[in-house]
């Protein structure tokens, strides 16, 4: 396929991965954090780390939209879905994800009119189908989806529908990434930059990493070779002694972000004071809300929900996994109580949540499996 | 990769020197996946129609426990009946597809050709079929008869009769239009025993042409998506096929199984773990019409998971693969057959794909539907 294949193709990978043998310091350990879970996707789907010489390892990091919503919200969600006169719409990803009473699919199996939706714009076609019924739109993501959901509330407005409102979770990168780095359990080299964000964000909001934490940064995009590439500029970076934000993935993110989307987001939406992010708690200014002239197409507004917080599982240790501070297999319950078919936490459900990844894809002993696949 | 925090920790865990901490909890994971399945759920939910991990579960902790027999226990496409007059092949199928007139075919020869699949698989010659038709009130009548008469002409084009039916309609609402379901009974005048459980180490995986067309093209032909291509499905019998390969190797056929719901990858993960094997696949050699690569990256699904009609695996000895694959070649629904793979010894249960990236990861099988990633 093309502008598909030139990205992952293997001789340009293996001659990558030489030169980026050639940076490692001998005795020197690497540890970088792939903020994104789409990242944590494709190095898992296309089996990167088979390119990274043993001592550079790669941390997955809280960019996971599923995983970061709290069980409280999947709740209070599930209980707009049940009232007879709803339609719940939804992204795919967040159908298993469990809340303190069942997932989304089992209230949906219970009776609730839940449906699977591709775009917000697509809840937007449910409302109009069913003047009769209030249809409520799930929103969730981080940037990267926050602009489609406030365009949709835009176009509601604009069409005077009155029976269509959004349960908005978005959430903002920065904070969490300052999270991680003000927590005392981690120590990182440098950051995999979240590409899709920074299509709207841009690359200037990151530049208090390398300047007040000393950590480069690369965005980077979402092919295996654009990867490989960003950890070969942060390599390169520490062996010239630099610390900077840089940007492997200017094809498509350019440096100041998309002023056009970030007003949009602006118009419908403001920050939080304060979140609930699953695993990692409450983090100031690390989400949006719809602002008060939206109110008529605020769900949390127009309904009234549960609104409480519930702790996670005991066992569960998303937190530690959204970290980076756990690799998905040091979890304690990890492939036995927690699977995909019966996810305790989080990470567990989306195909971008790191234990998922690794589950699906990952699960297995490098030494035996290089013996099996070597022809 | 095992990072040397993890073997330190390894240290720390007395009596298990020879296995790294990663390994041990692989280990676990493998043992907790051999336990006996159970059903956890309080409701039917559609990730138990899909195909994956929740069917076989549901096949296994509900039907197979009330139902077990010798026969039905290898869960092969059909049973395998002796009786005084021969050898028999007996197997059923419910379609329920939406819609249910799509570019390629419609519910009906789907109905038909699913069948005579499964028997052909069986190493069967498809003879007589039963078909049974669930109505929905208000079902347009020209439309059951475009159904009937695909029927009948997939039933001519198979050689097979439909010599017995049933017909029951229920209320409006308490059908999807029109359901059917169909029945088979073929006869098993080879010599060969086919079987999930008889693929062994060095044996070749050979598929007979490209993959998820009809997956693909239903997922588009619902409309839901707002994405177009020029794909059609590829619903076909698939007797002649199987003929022409069991007649060229008879001996060296361990198995036959057609691509239907699950994919590709759900067959490879019933083998695994039947003949206790590893399946080491290579993603370059997986025949994927670029259309259907495009639609699936689009949406972020795996080729692999997605289903056929008219697609089949084959493991054959590694000294008859050539001759295997020359016979499919030879007939036009064949000729786009490869060689996708090769059955190892360790580790077994395990699929593994060598991806065309050149890195190495598992294939498991799907929990529920591939459900779309949110970015």
């Amino acid at each position: 396929m093309r502008f598909v294949d030139e990205f992952r193709d293997a001789g340009t990978a293996r001659a990558l991965a030489t030169r980026i043998a050639a940076l490692c310091e001998p005795g020197r350990r690497y540890k970088f954090m792939e903020v994104c879970g789409g990242h944590t996707h494709t190095i898992y789907k296309h089996g990167l780390e088979d390119y990274l010489p043993e001592t550079v390892s790669l941390v997955h990091g809280p960019g996971c939209p599923v995983c970061v919503i709290p069980m409280g919200r999947v709740d209070d969600a599930i209980a707009i879905a049940e009232r007879d006169d709803v339609i719940l719409t939804t992204f795919g990803d967040m159908l298993r994800v469990p809340g303190g009473r069942g997932s989304f699919f089992d209230s949906k199996a219970a009776g609730a009119d839940i449906r699977m939706v591709y775009s917000p714009l697509d809840a937007l076609k449910v409302a109009r189908k069913n003047p009769d019924k209030r249809v409520v739109f799930m929103a969730i993501g981080f940037e990267t989806t926050a602009p489609s959901t406030a365009m949709t509330v835009l176009r509601a407005a604009a069409e005077g529908l009155d029976n269509f409102s959004i349960f908005c979770n978005h959430v903002t990168i920065i904070p969490a990434i300052k999270a991680i780095l003000d927590s005392p359990d981690l120590r990182l080299d440098g950051f995999i930059g979240p590409g899709h964000v920074s299509t709207i964000i841009g690359c200037r909001p990151y530049e208090f990493i390398a300047r007040e934490y000393g950590k480069p940064l690369v965005c980077a995009g979402f092919e295996p070779l654009d990867i490989l590439q960003s950890v070969y500029q942060l390599l390169l970076q520490l062996h010239e002694g630099r610390c900077e934000i840089e940007n492997q993935y200017a094809r498509v993110v350019p440096w100041d972000g998309n002023l056009k989307a970030l007003q949009v987001i602006g118009e419908v939406m403001e920050l939080r004071p304060h979140f609930e992010w699953r695993g990692l708690g409450f983090i100031a200014q690390s989400a949006l809300r719809v602002r008060e002239r939206y109110a008529s197409f605020d769900a949390e507004r127009i309904f009234s929900v549960p609104g409480v917080r519930v702790a996670d599982p005991k066992a569960c240790q998303c937190g530690e996994v959204l970290k980076g501070v756990l690799r998905p297999w040091e979890c304690k319950v990890f492939g036995t109580a927690c699977t995909p078919e019966t996810p305790i936490g989080t990470c567990m459900v989306s195909s971008e949540g790191a234990c998922a990844a690794y589950y699906n894809f990952g699960r297995f002993s490098r030494e035996r499996v290089k013996e099996a696949t070597q022809a | 990769m095992t990072a040397n925090w993890a073997e330190e920790a390894v240290r720390a865990h007395a009596g298990a020197e020879h296995l790294t901490r990663e390994e041990q909890v692989l280990e676990r994971i493998a043992k907790a996946r051999a336990r006996k399945p159970r059903i956890r759920e309080e409701r039917i939910t559609l990730s138990h129609g899909a195909g994956g991990k929740a069917t076989h579960t549901l096949i296994e902790a509900v039907f197979l426990e009330a139902f077990r027999n010798p026969l039905l226990e290898p869960l092969e496409d059909g049973a395998s009946l002796v009786t005084e007059a021969g050898r028999l092949a007996f197997t059923t199928d419910s379609f329920v597809v939406s819609p249910l007139f799509f570019p390629g075919g419609d519910i009906g020869d789907l109905a038909v050709n699913g069948t005579v699949n499964d028997l052909a698989m069986c190493g069967a010659r498809p003879l007589y079929l039963s078909c049974g038709f669930i109505l929905e009130e208000g079902f347009p009548v020209a439309s059951l008869q475009r159904i009937v008469a695909s029927m009948a002409a997939a039933a001519a084009r198979a050689g097979v009769q439909i010599v017995t039916g049933d017909t029951k309609v229920v209320e409006r609402g308490k059908a999807d239009g029109c359901y059917i379901t169909t029945a088979g009974v073929g006869l098993l005048d080879r010599a060969c025993t086919l079987s999930a459980s008889a693929a062994r180490p060095g044996d070749v995986v050979l598929v007979s042409g490209p993959i998820g067309d009809h997956g693909i093209t239903v997922m588009l032909a619902r409309g839901e998506l707002d994405i177009s291509a020029d794909i059609v499905s590829d619903t076909a019998p698939l007797h002649e096929l199987t003929a022409a390969l069991l007649d060229a190797v008879p001996e060296d056929v361990r198995l036959l199984r057609d691509a239907t719901r699950g994919g590709v990858a759900t067959i490879c993960n019933e083998v695994a773990v039947a003949s206790q094997v590893a399946v080491v696949l290579d993603e370059s050699a997986v025949p994927v019409r670029p259309e259907v690569n495009g639609a699936s990256e689009l949406l972020g699904i795996d080729p692999l998971y997605v289903a056929c009609e008219g697609r089949l695996v084959a493991v054959v000895s590694a000294e008859c693969a050539d001759d295997a694959l020359a016979a499919l070649r030879s007939l036009p629904i064949g000729s786009g057959a490869a060689r996708i793979g090769t059955v190892r010894d360790d580790p077994p249960g395990l699929v593994l794909l060598r991806t065309s990236f050149g890195g190495t990861r598992i294939v498991d099988l799907l929990v529920g539907d591939p459900l779309p990633r949110i970015c």
